[in-house]
């Protein structure tokens, strides 16, 4: 792993990228874990002024909607389950309060690292309910669905998840349709594609007329990435590219996508600030009905509003940078935010918030 | 360092909400239990509070600290070493060596006496190891359900070395910033247990006394040492902004010097967590004079618990109030004060 940290490594790929790049290209990396990594690492300040990182709405924290997170907190505190959640997930307001604060409060609200553990909660706990709070992109849907067929093997009743699965393929299209894109390149998040593969982005590279390189998250990763991209871009090509190739194998893991269509079909998803996208999410399949919670429990259908000060919808979809919001640290900090991608760690704003201060400073 | 003592015979196998009631019960604890293992002049008047002088022309630091660390015994030590060795440091970091600490013990009922009575062989130890006397304390039990386990509460005072000069007014321009040990080692020690996570080797705690170390430093090199602080809750990040903060002045951090052993950082990466932030116990921070930061850097790396020290950035007038991280690959990025609590991200 060191070696794609190596900084003579990382000077060369600064390098070659001086040398290639004649022009400004807007580049527009996926996935949030890409963004946190470049403003971690302070690549954003090491490139070229010409390349023009935005950043996508590949934050699975910051696309889940509102009322999805009301009923989170409604499930924590009026039906009193167990409710199981990736840490991220806590600190995101809903309409009215966050897990964190619902917490405080008393709920039952449990921090984990793998849905099989809330499974394990369910065995230990027969007499209450235990609901994981399933959100993230293809990457975590092998886990989430493991766990449903876990509780389905070993017979645990009280078991069920709140799924909010999103894709990226669909979330590339609505960035790309949306008639103000000024987006020319994509680098694709490599762990998705260690999941599913690469061949669902054939159709959008030909579709588009954009390169798309299937990119890492070290600093030496995403140079390579922003290179192979950039290299096109200079030569006037659009192609489907590798970079991360000792992590993605062409056909992804086909036991994994199994899995997850075993218990997942595709269907119609709401992202927060970008609005409903056509089959760009997972729904729990009618077999395993009874291990949904949105069918499990009898939710109120709740009217959420969003905060009309914040713009999220238009960072998502790379048409804003997080600091040209009027409220970007000001009304919205990390510690009060308006919107999700101010809060989880992989959120463009929240990445943008510290490193606005450096651009200030140099 | 397994260290015992043989628990006396009491009548209960766990604590009871009498234990507390000043009667029978609290008599017996604390004669045949505390009384005897801290066993001092002082504490051996059994009077309401310790009545004692301080030398003559000295000048005194107090400090008080609440433990309430969950789990109790963790890889590399319990709740008791901590609350003696807690205290003892941020007298230290006064520049001060501790003498006597106060000791307030709030038990759950239902607590187990074996562990208790572990606990408090692990204060005896500590207390010994670091020269410390308890001289007073108090014990409260709890209902079950009003507590978590045992909560521990250490006041202490300590004499001031004679040379230092210690406070966020002395830090100038120019200052080095150096640590004594491995960041993040306590921290991920304790969410490596709390989390159930399991790695190929065991993370312990670092929590040890600081202030033999301290004042031989304070020996060496006197005033030219302008600040130390212990980066516990908020780690690192936090502690040094608080400093950039409080003397207005800017700090630059280099990432390539901050000691982080393989094991911690592996596991950060694997919970998310940046080390940074990551709460310590063992180790200290010391703002000390351009002139003599190589020598005493050579110091403190043969001092006790200060062979992983090192040189990790400087003071400077640049960017007043912000912590700048230059990133191992040569990236800048200001460094923030941990926000909430960190929880571990996604994917």
């Amino acid at each position: 792993m060191s070696e794609y940290r190596d900084p003579e490594l990382v000077e060369k790929c600064l390098e070659a990228l001086q040398k290639t790049v004649t022009r400004r290209w807007t580049i527009m990396e996926v996935c949030g874990g890409q963004t946190h990594s470049l403003v971690k690492n302070g690549l954003l300040n090491l490139m070229p002024p010409e390349i023009n990182m935005v950043h996508g709405p590949g934050c699975p924290v910051c696309v889940t909607p509102l009322h999805l997170i009301d009923k989170a907190v409604w499930l924590a505190e009026e039906k009193g389950v167990i409710l199981c959640s990736f840490g991220d997930m806590l600190r995101v307001p809903g309409s009215e309060r966050s897990l964190l604060e619902s917490k405080a409060s008393g709920a039952d609200v449990r921090i984990l690292y793998s849905p099989l553990e809330a499974v394990k909660i369910a065995q230990d706990n027969p007499d209450r309910e235990v609901v994981f709070f399933a959100v993230g992109f293809e990457t975590t849907a092998p886990a989430n669905a493991l766990s449903v067929l876990h509780a389905h093997r070993a017979g645990v009743k009280n078991y069920s998840i709140l799924a909010s699965h999103v894709l990226v393929p669909p979330a590339i299209e609505a960035v790309m349709n949306d008639e103000n894109s000024v987006i020319e390149g994509f680098l694709a998040a490599g762990h998705v594609c260690t999941i599913m593969g690469i061949s669902e982005y054939y159709p959008l590279v030909e579709r588009y007329k954009v390169p798309v390189v299937v990119t890492g998250f070290e600093p030496v990763d995403l140079l390579q990435g922003i290179l192979m991209t950039v290299q096109q871009l200079e030569k006037g090509e659009h192609r489907l590219e590798n970079q991360y190739t000792r992590v993605v194998p062409p056909e992804g893991n086909p036991e994994a996508q199994k899995v997850i269509h075993q218990v997942f079909e595709t269907t119609d998803r709401e992202w927060r600030g970008i609005g409903v996208i056509p089959m760009s999410g997972y729904a729990v399949r009618p077999e395993f009905a009874a291990y949904d919670a949105t069918l499990k429990f009898e939710m109120p259908e709740t009217k959420a509003e969003e905060s009309t000060e914040c713009i999220a919808g238009l960072v998502l979809k790379g048409q804003k940078k997080p600091h040209e919001c009027p409220q970007f640290g000001k009304k919205c900090t990390p510690q009060f935010p308006l919107g999700a991608p101010m809060v989880s760690s992989e959120g463009a704003c929240a990445a943008y918030y510290h490193f606005s201060q450096a651009m200030e400073m140099v | 360092m397994q260290l015992q003592c043989p628990m006396p015979q009491l009548d209960f196998d766990k604590i009871m909400l009498g234990h507390g009631s000043g009667g029978v019960l609290t008599h017996k604890l604390l004669e045949s239990g505390i009384f005897e293992l801290f066993k001092n002049d002082l504490l051996d008047e059994r009077h309401d509070g310790a009545i004692f002088s301080l030398p003559a022309g000295t000048r005194t630091a107090f400090s008080t600290d609440s433990y309430v660390v969950s789990p109790v015994f963790f890889p590399g030590g319990n709740i008791g070493e901590l609350a003696i060795n807690g205290t003892v440091n941020d007298l230290a970091m006064c520049g001060a060596n501790a003498q006597y600490l106060s000791l307030g013990l709030i038990l759950e009922e239902g607590l187990p006496m074996q562990a208790f009575w572990d606990i408090l062989v692990a204060i005896k130890f500590a207390a010994q190891k670091a020269g410390v006397q308890i001289v007073t304390g108090d014990t409260k039990v709890v209902e079950r359900g009003k507590g978590d386990q045992i909560f521990i509460n250490t006041s202490g005072v300590g004499t001031v070395h004679p040379k230092a000069q210690i406070g966020f007014r002395q830090v100038e321009a120019g200052d080095k910033i150096l640590i004594s040990g491995m960041v993040a080692t306590h921290g991920v020690a304790i969410m490596s247990v709390r989390e159930g996570l399991e790695f190929e080797t065991t993370l312990e705690s670092d929590t040890c006394n600081l202030n033999h170390t301290v004042m031989q430093l304070l020996d060496a090199f006197g005033e030219k040492i302008h600040l130390l602080r212990d980066p516990t809750r908020g780690g690192v990040a936090t502690t040094l902004n608080e400093i950039a903060r409080d003397t207005r002045l800017g700090i630059d951090l280099w990432q390539k010097n901050i000691p982080v052993s393989e094991a911690v950082a592996g596991a950060c990466e694997l919970l998310g967590l940046d080390p940074l932030y990551v709460a310590n116990e063992g180790i200290f921070m010391a703002f000390v004079a351009a002139d003599v930061a190589d020598a005493c850097l050579e110091q403190l790396r043969s001092l006790e618990y200060g062979a992983q020290a090192a040189i990790i950035g400087e003071v400077v007038e640049a960017h007043p109030r912000q912590v700048v991280l230059t990133s191992k690959i040569g990236g800048k990025r200001v460094v923030n004060m941990l926000i909430g609590e960190q929880l571990p991200r996604i994917c």
